[in-house]
């Protein structure tokens, strides 16, 4: 359930960054003031597990159909929601970058929906509450059952809103709503299920693990309010602003050239630009997000497809490939010594 | 079983690349992260119906590709693998859109394209590299470093595993996957051997002068062909989303054919 760059738009994605930024800065001066430097290998070693953990399927029984371990709870329970957010973050930047698992500009939104809701949410209000009379194996089983389904039900629905802000499916809210969350109903009752019987497990084979980080001991004590709070405040800041000055100006990308530019368009004198603004003008098949739907100048009212758009897309494609035979013909002439390095 | 091998190879893979010494290779971390960045901000900013303006944006990936000699089968293959969840939201909109095509068209040439330009980055850059200049952008030490040990322990973690699973099938012959009632202890003991191992690794990183803080090796500074580099593509980018440029090609061609 990684959000892609495709499905989000620049606002959204800020928004989202702004507010991981805030928190994963909050969790490290969290943890940096009572952090033995032990914590960081740990951490670090503990994010590549949960990377292996996840190649793992479990196979459920009498469905034919396998699950596996939901990371960002199980991170939380055994490092603290703190050095567990930041964990998740470093586990899903690696899987941005090398896997192409969600991207860089969703980064944030992944962020959010698959650790913050289980490291700030899941674990302090749900877990912790469960087990607040002290360990037993039934309490851990059933908190953690029941915070990872919550968990990922809490980011499956974050996902809905994410993409229905960035305005890129029809998908009407309640539709998309019935789609998403059953299935991650499913998924959920899986991984809680995973990740509960490793957690009993752990308790039973080395209950000082959990003991040590159920007791706050460097990982310092959770103050939700203030996590939420500011979470909240730099996401309706970052998206409030940014989406007032891109409603106010018809692009927010406008609006950014506007300021560095000091104009919208990027105005440059003479016939060239009125050249380039006449063409802009004949040629924009999709002005101001509509289609036209008179047909002059050869506009299909329909698909918006104008004759000049698909000479120009076939021919800018072609274009390209041209420039890239031409990069690998210069490529080949060079002597090949580093390739083989 | 080969799949799991198969995925310590396709991790390190990526890195290996970046260890080549071509043009790309040899620009500074932070303005070739600084262009991606500009470059997903603007593919990702085009409207859901758009298709043509998006065609120029082919170029970036592509010359990098090229440029930095990579091979294009294992980025394609890595592409294949995530595009089915972007289908799978995709392929709803001609069902509540008349026009959902191509708004689902427009989808799958983004997604496309920013995946490919993310994994360009890591195969052009390595992670130790990126590591830098996250620093350099005033990303916190303790973040960084983290992020380099769990990639660096990924490989050792998934061999450990491998040996679980080989052990595992050996006695459970003809059955696939973990059973579900096995998981805790099964994942459990990875999680034990995981935590002794990070003890050790802490260990003998403090006898080697640990104190918590990331250092890295002499690095070169910003050059200004670093930085044209930035602009240029900058610029490109930002006339790609300004004019539709494959509409002006298109009308120039016609035009000329007419006259």
């Amino acid at each position: 359930m990684h959000m892609a760059d495709a499905l989000i738009s620049p606002i959204v994605g800020g928004a989202m960054m702004a507010a991981t930024v805030g928190t994963a800065a909050y969790s490290i001066k969290k943890i940096q003031n009572d952090l033995d430097d032990k914590k960081i290998p740990i951490m670090g070693v503990m994010g590549a597990f949960v990377f292996a953990s996840q190649m793992i399927n479990f196979s459920i029984p009498a469905t034919g159909s396998s699950g596996h371990l939901g990371g960002g709870l199980l991170l939380a329970i055994i490092l603290g929601p703190y050095a567990g957010f930041l964990t998740i973050s470093s586990v899903l930047l690696i899987q941005a970058l090398f896997f192409g698992d969600g991207g860089l500009l969703a980064y944030g939104c992944n962020v959010i929906n698959l650790g913050f809701y289980t490291c700030f949410i899941a674990y302090p209000l749900i877990y912790k509450w469960i087990t607040r009379k002290g360990l037993t194996s039934g309490r851990i089983f059933g908190a953690s059952l029941i915070s990872a389904i919550l968990g990922l039900q809490m980011g499956a629905f974050s996902v809905v809103l994410q993409t229905l802000f960035s305005g890129k499916t029809e998908l009407p809210f309640g539709t998309f709503l019935l789609l998403m969350q059953p299935i991650h109903l499913a998924i959920g009752v899986v991984e809680g299920l995973v990740t509960a019987t490793v957690v009993t497990f752990i308790w039973k084979a080395r209950p000082e693990i959990l003991e040590s980080s159920a007791a706050g001991k460097a990982m310092g004590s959770i103050s939700i309010k203030k996590v939420l709070t500011a979470i909240l405040v730099t996401t309706l800041v970052v998206g409030g602003v940014v989406s007032w000055f891109a409603s106010s100006n018809p692009d927010g990308l406008e609006w950014s050239m506007e300021r560095t530019a000091g104009t919208a368009e990027l105005e440059s004198s003479g016939s060239v630009h009125d050249l380039l603004a006449t063409i802009q003008s004949k040629t924009a098949w999709m002005p101001d997000y509509n289609f036209k739907t008179v047909t002059e100048d050869g506009v299909n009212s329909y698909t918006g497809t104008s004759v000049s758009g698909i000479i120009g897309g076939g021919l800018t494609l072609g274009l390209a490939g041209l420039i890239g035979l031409m990069i690998s013909v210069f490529k080949r002439k060079k002597p090949k010594a580093l390739e083989k390095q | 079983m080969s799949r799991i091998v198969d995925s310590i190879y396709n991790i390190r893979l990526l890195d290996d690349l970046a260890r080549k010494d071509t043009v790309i290779h040899r620009i500074h971390p932070v303005p070739k992260l600084l262009a991606t960045i500009v470059y997903l901000i603007v593919v990702v900013s085009f409207d859901r119906y758009e298709i043509s303006g998006l065609l120029p944006f082919v170029m970036y990936p592509m010359v990098l590709i090229l440029l930095a000699e990579l091979p294009a089968k294992p980025i394609l293959k890595r592409l294949l693998m995530v595009e089915p969840l972007i289908i799978g939201i995709g392929i709803l909109n001609p069902i509540f859109d008349p026009r959902g095509w191509t708004t689902f068209s427009s989808i799958m040439i983004k997604s496309g394209l920013t995946v490919t330009t993310c994994l360009v980055l890591v195969a052009t850059t390595g992670l130790d590299q990126i590591a830098q200049a996250l620093r350099t952008i005033k990303v916190p030490s303790l973040f960084v470093l983290q992020l380099l040990l769990a990639f660096r322990y990924i490989s050792v973690l998934i061999e450990e595993l491998a040996r679980m699973l080989r052990a595992y099938a050996l006695r459970a012959p003809r059955q696939k996957g973990i059973r579900l009632k096995d998981s805790g202890s099964f994942a459990g003991q990875l999680l034990l051997r995981t935590l002794d191992r990070a003890q050790r690794v802490y260990d003998s990183m403090r006898l080697r002068g640990f104190s918590g803080e990331y250092h890295s090796y002499g690095k070169s500074t910003i050059k200004e062909k670093d930085l044209l580099y930035l602009l240029a593509w900058s610029l490109f980018f930002i006339a790609g989303r300004t004019y539709d440029l494959p509409a002006i090609l298109g009308y120039l061609v016609e035009e000329a054919i007419s006259r």
